[in-house]
């Protein structure tokens, strides 16, 4: 326990002394590779909720990292060009409001994703949640309005009161400042009631119901609460590139977010952080070599399978234990 | 004499073409143990999943503290008092004793969906949990994942967790079942004093125990109850003897 708390520790300062150091050095670029890590780690962080305390194998993630990309897309685009959305309301520039909206409607989908997928386990549950990501990513592409199959643009990245987000470094700001609030949000989730209901249903639900909890309710309030918290991470991900595309909902990038978690280590509160980590790191050094580079990445990702099951944080901290 | 707290009418269910619930009709009284014997295959598992909930009867009524509860959820059926364990151990083995019974304080409460409050020091938690580990005799092993338990005290597990749902009526599947000569006499004696808090609608294949422990005993043979009685009536009841207890008891 304490060797993983100095694992997460080093981890943290590492994440932000590098892109700092190395931005006063006139180097912005990493700076951007750090935001990477934040934003796809917060996404994995909400699907770790789901697949790592509930053990529910979402294969469908990337609608609620796409769906909130769009969000964060459609309004920035109507406030831009000052026209209303459907009936008469306004776009919007302003982050928080983005991500209460990109909440809300990840939420509503999840909902009703949950309430039909939930219904089944096992395979069957990967590829229903496959199949509902799916969906949402052939309606964004023929869906010309917001620009179809070539995605969706805009010039300007959104604002944040009192901060300039235009500077790299403010707005790596922002998405460690949301992924450290998400990461105490899952600390606290996992030692809850909640939390303990929620890892009840994975080791056992006969049992979880034998005490007289439906494991049903709660595995659907814990993939609410997952897809709301990945649908942020897709907001800020379409503001780092001030573009988002259908390929935010496909799923490949479903894959990804799993990928991530079972690098870092599956259920461990660090695990989306240092799987993001290696991911991103990967990507950039070997991606600059050879463009087979996930041949490499699924050879890791072999190992990690087969000799460490706990991922990178295993490997540091063993066995995780329960109180 | 007492409204019985359980009821079943006619109860049946089959597996293709083996009938292994048959018309079965029993209650349960308050204070009692009504113990259910009966040969391997018998259908006496069969007959408390369809109570507990984790099987659903092709045709009959459950009637459970004036209420039909057919159509209810396991974790309703249990909420409302409705407390089992199981043949073989069914208990979360990553978490600690303390834990698991935990879990069962935290749906007693009715408050599993609190998302913040640090559950390891909520006393209101673990101070009732230690207590009902403590009259299992577990307390000691509170802190031991399920996993690393032996096989005895994960049974006596199980029955701190039914114990902990603050149950109206216990169903107990074999809780004896492995436990070895000295556990299951110290269980015997525990379970007597159990009657007073809860009847016991007791599946058991350790006849000393049975006959120590019922008021009233039924057989069950092939899905069908073949007699009803108390210990001395089942004992020299001539069918009885003839279908499962030979003639050695
Ligand atoms: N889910 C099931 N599907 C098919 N047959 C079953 C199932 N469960 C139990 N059976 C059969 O029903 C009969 C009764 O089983 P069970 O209730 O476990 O008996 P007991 O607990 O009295 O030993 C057995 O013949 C068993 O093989
Ligand atoms: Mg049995």
């Amino acid at each position: 326990m304490a060797r993983e708390t100095a694992f997460n520790i080093v981890l943290s300062v590492l994440l932000v002394a590098a892109p700092v150091a190395t931005s006063l050095l006139g180097e912005p670029f990493y700076v951007t590779l750090a935001t990477r890590i934040a934003i796809l780690a917060l996404a994995a962080v909400g699907l770790n909720m789901a697949l790592g305390l509930g053990g529910l194998v979402s294969f469908g993630h990337a609608a609620f990292f796409g769906l909130g990309g769009y969000v964060a897309g459609i309004l920035a685009v109507h406030a831009f060009n000052m026209e209303p959305m459907f009936a008469g309301i306004p776009g919007t520039k302003l982050m928080p409001v983005i991500w209460l909206v990109a909440i809300v409607a990840c939420a509503l989908l999840a909902f009703v994703i949950g309430a039909i997928s939930l219904r089944t386990s096992g395979v069957y549950f990967i590829m229903i949640t496959l199949a509902f990501a799916q969906m949402a990513f052939y309606f964004a592409i023929s869906w010309p309005a917001y620009g179809g199959e070539d995605g969706l643009s805009f010039f300007v990245r959104n604002n944040f009161p009192g901060i300039d987000t235009l500077r790299p470094l403010s707005f790596l700001a922002i998405c460690y400042g949301l992924l450290g609030l998400s990461l105490v949000f899952f600390h606290r989730l996992q030692h809850s009631r909640f939390g303990s209901a929620l890892q009840a249903a994975r080791q056992n639900e006969t049992r979880l119901a034998a005490v007289g909890i439906r494991p049903f309710h709660v595995r659907l309030a814990a993939f609410v609460i997952s897809a709301a918290v990945t649908g942020v991470a897709g907001a800020l991900f379409a503001d780092l590139n001030r573009f988002v595309s259908p390929s935010m909902l496909s799923w490949q990038m479903s894959g990804e977010l799993i990928v991530l978690i079972i690098l870092g280590g599956v259920g461990r509160l660090y695990g989306p952080v240092a799987g993001a980590t290696l991911y991103v790191l990967l990507e950039f050094a070997l991606g600059g070599i050879t463009e087979r580079w996930q041949f490499f990445l699924g050879l890791i990702l072999l190992g990690v399978v087969l000799f460490a099951r706990g991922g990178v944080i295993g490997v540091f901290a063993g066995r995780p234990r329960h109180g | 004499m007492a409204e019985p707290i359980l009821q079943l009418v006619g109860l049946s269910k089959s597996f293709g073409a083996l009938k292994a619930t048959d018309d079965v009709s029993l209650d349960l009284r308050p204070g009692e143990v009504h113990a259910l014997i009966g040969p391997n295959g018998a259908g006496k598992s069969t007959l408390i999943h369809q109570i507990a909930g984790t099987l659903k009867p092709d045709t009959g009524t459950l009637r459970f503290d004036g209420r039909d509860i057919a159509g209810l959820h396991m974790a309703e059926r249990v909420r409302l008092g409705l407390a089992r364990t199981f043949q073989v151990s069914s208990v979360a083995l990553e978490f600690s004793a303390l834990r698991n019974v935990m879990l069962a304080l935290q749906a007693r409460q009715g408050s599993s969906f609190r998302f913040f409050k640090d559950i390891r020091s909520d006393r209101t938690l673990t101070e009732p949990a230690m207590a009902v580990l403590a009259r299992v005799r577990l307390a000691e092993r509170a802190a031991v994942p399920a996993a690393e338990l032996s096989h005895g005290e994960r049974r006596l597990l199980e029955i701190a967790i039914a114990l902990a749902t603050g149950p109206k009526a216990f169903l107990l599947d074999e809780p004896m079942a492995g436990m070895g000569p000295e556990g299951s006499k110290a269980l015997t004696s525990f379970l007597a004093g159990l009657r007073d808090e809860a009847p016991i609608l007791l599946v058991e294949h350790d006849m000393e125990a049975v006959f120590a422990l019922a008021d009233r005993v039924s057989v069950l043979v092939y899905g069908r109850i073949i007699a009803t009685g108390t210990v001395n009536e089942i004992r020299r009841d001539p069918e009885v003897r003839r279908a499962y207890l030979g003639d050695g008891a």
